[in-house]
């Protein structure tokens, strides 16, 4: 199954699209294509129904494509049951919510070690990788804290520890500064970018043109359609 | 890719129930209500059915047939007990009191009166004499309102005694026996021992004077008629002493005797018994159906509530079998706690009713035992349809916004 012309790139879609057959029906993602190299900080922009969470969702496995390949790490993952799809969510994919998705009666670390439940890992591991991780988004002090007591930055950083403690092979941000005040969108921002930095890919969603900008790359999604604008050096 | 795997350990699917049920109490709580409800019901009727059934079984017991009485089969004017008949009855199992009586003749010569000259027209109704022994009272359950009842003393002696009926009494003016008032019969006065109130058998008793069997022989001599052997058995005995009293009176004969046993009422018993358990379970049955109902319906809306959570944990790997195995856990879990929670509050209810009505109370162990088994398979089946319903929540509609 594997490609080794994907071999350098992490994401590789080949005329995706995704339409619902309503009545009435409707194509939310006009086929495309694209390619995300590994290490790549690609945003995704556009209005709000432009189908840029419709994008994310198919770059996720989240949802099924209508037509079209989509090769994740040299594997066309495009058409693969549900059963499948969850493994390399397990395993490949990173997400980081606007409405952060933490299980609010759950500690910081529970939340945490969450991302490893489903990979299988023993308990003792995944406390031992979560705390690693808590400490890197500097909430040490806040292990035991219910997660439903954490103001909205701190949230935000505990979906980053969850990502992170996965060392996902692609992180999917969608408009993660979208509940977040001014400041606090910048520190988790920073931290987006410490996580790229590291060598992590990420795909970050978002409708804020100034957010976009900190992203090596950018495409422009509008009406289901997406262009790779010029890109600043 | 084909080597990757969502994997997730059964404990951690227990560690991941038991965070849900404990962390959020009262939504565990609101959960269960419908099982504590349907197992409390359960217990609360299973467990009155069974002290119901009990106090009928007493019920029954108490009103059961504990009077028998042997006659003589051919009456031919001779006197076919022997002289020892409490000795003999009281050997046998299952009799309280047992002894001889029979009416005594009146040609209108005994005149009972109170005082020696009293004309014979001042009693205005003729008074009944009837000759028993000792045990023949007792047998009749009387309460005395004065004095006492004449014993074996009196009886083996043939002393002139008696004990008044409360109607022959108050017609011969007696109205207390410590001033040793006296009675006539014929040209014999008896020492008056005691009145008897009332009686719970034979209520001829009050309206007669009641002497001694060996004194009537010894002062009246009348022929007997009537003669009766009256029994007061313990409860279930009443059977075995009817047949086995005519051979303890005569084993050489003992077909001349007849015992007439009042029908036994364990048929009746078994049936209201059996009509009353099959009520109580039926009411049991369908507190349960309300219960599990109850459950299912509290797990569809709390996993509705939880579609982030659960859109969540497909996002980060879950398989739909984890997902619905979790639900399942957490409501076969929740299930258990409210059948350990109803079992409890129902053995409560049910010793309180009893104590209420003066009952005892009776529950079945393997009914309180097994009570929080019922709640975990109806947590079980009542969490698998919002279970299934839940794994089937797809992940991208879940997590916008």
């Amino acid at each position: 199954m594997s490609d080794t012309s994907r071999s350098d790139s992490v994401v590789s879609v080949v005329q995706l699209s995704k339409s619902y057959p309503g009545p009435p029906p409707v194509t939310a993602l006009q086929p495309c294509s694209f390619t995300i190299n590994r290490g790549d900080y690609m945003a995704i922009t556009g209005p709000s129904g432009s189908g840029k969470s419709t994008l994310l969702a198919l770059l996720g496995l989240l949802d099924e494509p209508s037509t079209g390949q989509y090769w994740l790490d040299g594997d066309n993952v495009a058409n693969l049951n549900d059963r499948q799809r969850a493994a390399i969510r397990a395993h490949k994919l990173g997400f980081v919510f606007q409405a952060f998705h933490l299980i609010g009666y759950r500690s910081v670390l529970d939340n945490v070690q969450l991302g490893l439940t489903y990979q299988g890992i023993g308990r003792r591991d995944r406390r031992r990788k979560a705390l690693d991780v808590i400490q890197q988004v500097s909430l040490s002090h806040r292990t035991h804290a219910l997660c439903s007591t954490l103001s909205g930055g701190e949230r935000q950083r505990v979906a980053i520890a969850r990502v992170l403690i996965r060392e996902p092979s692609l992180v999917l941000c969608d408009e993660p500064t979208g509940n977040l005040d001014t400041a606090t969108s910048i520190q988790v921002l920073d931290l987006i970018e410490r996580l790229h930095q590291d060598g992590l890919t990420i795909v970050m969603i978002t409708h804020d043109p100034d957010t976009a900008q900190r992203a090596q790359r950018r495409l422009v999604i509008t009406d289901g359609h997406l262009t790779e604008p010029l890109i600043r050096t | 890719m084909t080597d990757l795997r969502s994997k997730m350990r059964w404990s951690d699917t227990a560690i991941e129930a038991t965070a849900a049920i404990t962390r959020r109490p009262a939504r565990t709580l609101l959960t269960a209500l419908g099982t504590i409800l349907g197992v409390a019901a359960f217990v609360t009727t299973t467990g009155l059915a069974a002290t119901a059934s009990a106090q009928v079984s007493s019920s029954f017991d108490a009103l059961k047939a504990t009077e028998v009485r042997v006659q003589d089969a051919n009456p031919d004017g001779t006197n076919p007990f022997p002289d020892d008949v409490e000795a003999r009855l009281e050997k046998l199992n299952g009799i309280n009191h047992a002894g001889l009586r029979y009416p005594v003749a009146d040609n209108g010569e005994l005149q009972p009166r109170n005082t020696a000259s009293r004309p014979l027209g001042t009693i205005t109704q003729p008074i009944p004499i009837i000759a028993a022994t000792p045990g023949a009272i007792l047998a009749s359950q009387p309460v005395l309102s004065d004095g006492t009842l004449y014993d074996d003393f009196h009886q083996r002696r043939g002393e002139d005694v008696a004990v008044l009926g409360r109607v022959a009494a108050d017609q011969l003016g007696v109205t207390r026996v410590d001033n040793q008032p006296a009675v006539f019969i014929a040209n014999t006065s008896y020492t008056v021992v005691g009145i008897i109130d009332d009686v719970q058998r034979n209520p001829d008793l009050l309206l007669s004077i009641i002497i001694p069997t060996t004194t009537e022989h010894r002062n009246l001599n009348t022929t007997p008629n009537g003669v009766e052997v009256l029994i007061d058995t313990q409860p279930g005995a009443a059977a075995l002493a009817g047949r086995q009293a005519p051979l303890a009176l005569r084993p050489q004969d003992p077909e001349r005797l007849t015992s007439l046993v009042p029908p036994d009422p364990t048929t009746l018993r078994n049936n209201v018994e059996s009509d009353v358990t099959s009520l109580y379970y039926a009411l049991a049955a369908l507190s349960l159906l309300v219960g599990t109902i109850a459950i299912a319906n509290a797990t569809l809306l709390n996993t509705i509530e939880r579609r982030p959570e659960i859109g969540l944990r497909r996002a980060l790997g879950a398989k739909r079998s984890h997902i619905t195995r979790q639900i399942i856990l957490e409501a076969a879990a929740t299930g258990t706690i409210a059948g350990i929670i109803g079992t409890a509050t129902a053995t409560l209810v049910v010793a309180a009713v009893a104590a209420s009505r003066g009952w005892t109370t009776t529950i079945d162990p393997i009914i309180v035992l097994t009570a929080p088994l019922i709640g975990l398979a109806t947590g079980a089946i009542a969490g698998t349809l919002p279970a299934l319903r839940a794994a089937r929540v797809a992940p991208a509609t879940t997590l916008r916004g």
